[in-house]
């Protein structure tokens, strides 16, 4: 059966803004403290009025100068009415008809294919979030909890066209979604806690005696995770290839309604969501009490001036311009902005874009493992760090004496020092680190080992190279900070020529 | 008279969330057809060219810093509900996805 | 001194003079209560001991010499639809019967920095949802001036307080009349302000881009006296203006040379009562004998603006009362089946026929299909409306007509006739749809004894205006000083 994948997905982005987007309350997951982050707007106490949060505003404009989105001069602000415990004024303020951005794309690179591909995006809109009900999972039916601390937090709803062609596409697609919105610091994106949540629309285009047919569309809902995106569509595709064969006439667009499923990762199966009672009518209207919002092209550059380098760009470049694999390129970007910021200043220091690499993907890396921190707490900042690694590059202290440093500095850092750069060449001074340059000093040592070691030095002559080990050990010692290469090329050039 | 059925104000009072007797929709459908024919007199006016006025003042842009503002302690958020436990406000459970 | 029934500024003159306390005043409007709101009904909840000792709070800042705020001593009944920390506020609704709000409105706020004495919280339309007073679920309040007749509505508490002489001030709010329209049943002097001049934080919404909050006194004056404490910006409305407010108390006293008057032909219709045509007439010529330019003047949609509002009116109340559903607070009803069915009963029996019937009438004009037809062509019409006011404007700097087209009614006279008593708003709600300022002033005594109430309306923050040209009528007659026999 030959079919086409059609996927479009709907992504809610929680924005990282200070207070909640229409009321002071804080905008801070916290589930284990319900219904303290709560006031007369955010409860939709009666006579209580929204104001809308600048901040928000602002992140969501950045947003769409990310996503390619064009940005309309003036919006307003809808309510869309709904009942559910979770939405106390029974209305959600929203946009509808004049959202503040529509017609983007983003840019998505697919593993299994290479290929470079371009989604487009509908719209991006901002509304509020609703609170956050809990089931009885006891089964005997108790009572739903409610919690509105989430009730009020600005949410980004960015909706991408139909443009997905596979499972595999639309988790790159949210990955670099994720990536994007990351980096320009306008959400967390934190999946686990909800500041990043999917919904999926998918139907098969299927080739059909000679004519293209639809399935019908489904929904499913509530996606959270990438590996949930991908697995659940995955299963949906099969699914609605299975129905269409056994039964090419029926299962079609338009003879079967629109169904919404939820996602069951641990069984790793869809299943349909109740149907609702009535068909949703959200009786959209302009909300009289807030007021529209204009945009000049004056805000828009500003904005536009304080947008990073995208990641996809970063990547590109620390490929082709720092000579990175493009696996170690992806896992330094992928730990997020900061990393990478950090990552560019170590490189740009010692002026080796692997080095830096290197020793940010391992040495770094573990520490900030171990301690269970983000690169913007590391002790040791990154311009020491370049300075020692610009040592090690030039040569002037061998890598393994650059781990001592990098232990002492880390020491020292972590005991609250403010570490300057100039600290690395005071510790390998200390430590008298600095590789002997002199080599008449390194031949006399040489001399003094090979005395010591006549059988070694015999084998060496003879052509058994692996003897030399023992020799530079003894040599290395003798000279504390040496280049071991070059102590190993001194000896054999010694026992040989 | 614009005729509107029993039909249409079930339908009418389900999206209000309005439980009502069949009397009362027998009631308001009289009612509400009346005023639903007296409001077509606005057919009378060609508005296509008109741009809707949903606010009584032109006023735009009306937007607050980014600052935090203390929120209500939890028993003050929660004492105005019909049922809490303390923690929590309290509905009957929520049938979805069951 | 009769301490009941002077006004504003009396009191705050006997007060400055030494002759009153806050507390003798407050004690006396205390008393009239006690010994009158039995036949008037007018306040939901008085709560005597607090007014008492805000009362002696002031008397105790006079004695030691503190600063004290323009209103001080002065008792104002207030509105239940207006929030009041830790005091019931029940939208004189069955659903809001027990609700306590956690915040004061930012009126109440004003008032107690002016250092007023809220005296008690005074009975409504159910929501703010009638004309009448009548679809309170709570209470009948009577017209002081007869008790078998409305009071009218909304805000008729608030009106009826301040004829029966029970405050001196008193807060109402207006959707479409709600607080000129009582002024006029009652006698007193009310008024609408500019959309966007006094915050409605705090509120409770009925129609959101229609409320507004003003002030009731029993003088000119005294509304300019409160109206300048109310008015002015507050960040957490965000249709709140941003423009200076004038010192109103300051200048009320001063006519207004060469002042055009406009008369609106379509307010005098038929259907008008011809007491309150007499009565138009004569306030007219009142305003002639002072050097006024008498203007007729037409606003040719006016035939429109029934409909208009309620539509706009009715939908917008339908997603401002959407919240009233058992779950965070409110009414929850006992008997239920599930979540679904949990909401219809709570609201069923937590609201009133005339509720119902608006927000019905609003979940239709905004739903699938009938929003275009309904809703969205009611806003554009409201356009229309607003530029006939627009252009009236450019010629004349009043205009002035009867407040309703008859004096009060007879309580139960038109509760089964919603249509009919939608109609009679016709000569108010067109300064709601428009945005505009409008004030009633007492202009007559109808041959059944009742009061009629002249309104005057001016332009987008012409307050000033408005109450200078109020006073210029007041200061050549005596209808403001009538009472009824009730408290006399």
């Amino acid at each position: 059966m030959e079919y086409t994948t059609v996927i479009g997905l709907e992504v809610h982005v929680q924005l990282l803004t200070k207070s909640k987007l229409f009321c002071g309350c804080e905008n801070l997951f916290n589930p284990d403290n319900p219904n303290v982050q709560t006031c007369p707007v955010c409860l939709g106490l009666p006579g209580a009025l929204p104001v809308m949060n600048r901040e928000a505003f602002r992140l969501s404009l950045k947003t769409s100068l990310a996503l390619n989105l064009q940005i309309a001069q003036s919006s307003k602000w809808d309510r869309k009415q709904y009942y559910y415990p979770d939405l106390p004024k029974a209305y959600q303020i929203s946009q509808y008809d004049l959202p503040y951005s529509s017609e983007g794309c983003v840019e998505i690179t697919v593993p299994s294919t290479g290929k470079t591909r371009r989604v487009g995006l509908f719209r991006a809109h901002l509304e509020e979030d609703a609170g956050k009900n809990i089931h009885d999972e006891s089964g005997r039916g108790g009572d739903s909890q409610v919690d509105l601390n989430r009730c009020g937090t600005p949410l980004l709803e960015i909706v991408s066209k139909p443009d997905i062609r596979s499972a595999e596409e639309a988790r790159v697609f949210l990955e670099e979604l994720r990536l994007l919105l990351w980096y320009i610091e306008v959400s967390d994106c934190n999946m686990q806690e909800g500041s990043l949540r999917c919904d999926a629309n998918v139907n098969l285009h299927v080739q059909h005696n000679g004519e293209t047919v639809a399935t019908p569309i489904v929904e499913i809902k509530n996606l959270n995770s990438f590996r949930g995106v991908e697995a659940a569509l995955e299963y949906e595709i099969r699914q609605q290839a299975k129905k269409f064969e056994a039964d090419p006439e029926g299962y079609r667009i338009g003879k079967v309604p629109k169904a919404t499923h939820g996602w069951n990762a641990d069984r790793g199966v869809t299943f349909e969501q109740r149907g609702k009672e009535e068909a949703a009518d959200y009786r959209y209207f302009p909300d009289p009490d807030l007021c529209p919002v204009t945009v000049s092209d004056d805000e828009i550059a500003e904005i536009r001036a304080t947008l990073c380098e995208f990641p996809a760009s970063r990547r590109h470049r620390y490929v082709s311009k720092l000579g990175l694999s493009d696996d170690v390129a992806g896992v330094i970007i992928d730990q997020g902005r900061r990393y990478a910021d950090y990552f560019e200043a170590v490189a740009s220091e010692c002026g080796d874009g692997k080095q830096a690499a290197n020793w940010m993907t391992q040495d770094v890396q573990r520490e900030l493992n171990e301690r269970k921190v983000e690169i913007t707490e590391f002790s040791i900042p990154a311009a020491v760090l370049g300075t020692l690694l610009k040592q090690i590059v030039a040569g002037e202290i061998t890598v393994k004496s650059g781990r001592e440093v990098f232990i002492v500095l880390l020491t020292e850092g972590d005991d609250g020092s403010e570490l300057e750069t100039s600290r690395v060449n005071e510790i390998i001074a200390e430590k008298g680190l600095k590789v002997e340059q002199d080599t008449g000093k390194i031949e006399s040592i040489i001399d003094t080992v090979v005395t010591r070691n006549e059988k070694a030095a015999e084998d060496v002559r003879a052509g058994k190279l692996q003897a030399v080990g023992p020799l530079i050990g003894q040599v290395m010692r003798e000279l504390k900070g040496a280049d071991a290469s070059a102590v190993r090329q001194m000896i054999i050039d010694r026992l040989t020529k | 008279m614009v005729e509107l059925s029993n039909e249409d104000v079930r339908k009418v009072a389900s999206l209000a969330r309005l439980k009502l007797s069949d009397a009362e929709i027998e009631h308001f459908a009289q009612q509400l057809g009346g005023v639903l024919q007296y409001v077509h007199v606005l057919d009378e006016l060609d508005v296509s060219d008109i741009e809707p006025m949903a606010h009584a003042v032109d006023i735009s842009n009306v937007l607050r810093d980014d600052e935090t503002t203390p929120s209500l302690p939890r028993e003050d958020a929660l004492a105005n509900a019909p049922k809490t436990d303390g923690r929590y406000f309290l509905v009957p459970q929520i049938l979805e996805n069951a | 001194m009769q301490l009941s029934g002077a006004t504003a500024s009396q009191l705050l003159e006997a007060m400055d003079s030494g002759e009153m306390t806050a507390a003798d005043i407050v004690r006396a409007h205390l008393d009239a209560i006690a010994s009158l709101d039995e036949s008037v009904g007018t306040f939901l909840s008085v709560d005597a001991e607090a007014a008492l000792t805000q009362a002696a709070e002031v008397d105790r800042k006079r004695a030691a010499g503190e600063p004290l705020g323009p209103l001080a001593g002065l008792p104002v009944a207030v509105k239940d639809n207006i929030c009041t920390r830790g005091r019931a506020t029940t939208c004189a609704s069955r659903m809001l019967e027990n609700f306590v709000p956690p915040y004061d409105a930012h009126i109440v706020e004003r008032l107690n920095s002016a250092d007023a004495v809220i005296i008690g919280k005074t009975n409504l339309d159910e929501f703010a949802m009638g004309s009448s007073t009548e679809n309170s679920a709570l209470k009948v309040t009577r017209n002081p001036w007869n008790v078998d007749c409305t009071p009218g509505g909304s805000s008729g508490g608030s009106a009826a307080a301040v004829a029966a002489a029970l405050a001196p001030l008193a807060i109402g709010s207006d959707t479409g009349g709600s607080i000129r329209q009582p002024a006029s049943f009652c006698g007193v002097v009310g008024m609408k302000p500019t959309y966007g001049r006094v915050s409605r934080y705090g509120l409770v919404a009925f129609a959101s881009s229609l409320d507004q909050i003003g002030p009731f006194a029993n003088d000119v004056a005294g509304a300019a006296l409160l109206l300048e404490r109310l008015a002015g910006h507050d960040a957490r409305d965000s249709t709140s203006v941003d423009c200076p407010v004038p010192a109103y108390s300051q200048s009320v006293d001063q006519p207004l040379e060469g002042l055009r008057v406009g008369v609106v032909q379509e307010y005098l219709g038929e259907g008008t009562d011809d007491d309150v045509r007499s009565a138009i007439e004569t306030a007219i010529a009142v305003y002639r004998s002072q050097g006024a330019e008498i203007v007729d003047i037409s606003l040719p949609h006016t035939k429109y603006a029934v409909a208009t509002y309620y539509l706009i009116a009715c939908s917008e109340a339908s997603s401002n009362l959407a919240r009233y559903d058992g779950i965070h607070y409110g009414h929850r009803a006992e008997q239920f089946e599930s979540l679904v069915d949990l909401y219809a009963a709570s609201r069923e029996e937590g609201f009133g026929d005339e509720v119902k019937r608006r927000i019905m009438l609003g979940v239709y004009a905004l739903s699938e299909g009938y929003s275009d037809q309904y809703y969205v062509k009611a806003l554009k019409v409201r356009r229309l409306i607003r530029n006939d006011f627009d252009a009236a404007f450019q010629n004349v700097d009043v205009i002035v007509g009867p407040t309703f087209p008859t004096p009060a009614f007879r309580i139960g006279e038109l509760v089964d006739d919603p249509l009919q008593m939608y109609l009679s708003d016709i000569c108010t709600i067109g300064a709601n749809l428009a945005g505009i300022p409008g004030i009633s002033i007492p202009c007559g005594i109808s041959a059944s004894g009742l009061p009629i109430g002249l309104q005057l309306l001016a332009g987008p923050f012409e307050e000033e205006k408005l109450l200078r040209a109020a006073r210029m009528f007041e200061r050549e007659t005596d209808w403001h000083t009538r009472r009824p026999s009730l408290s006399q």
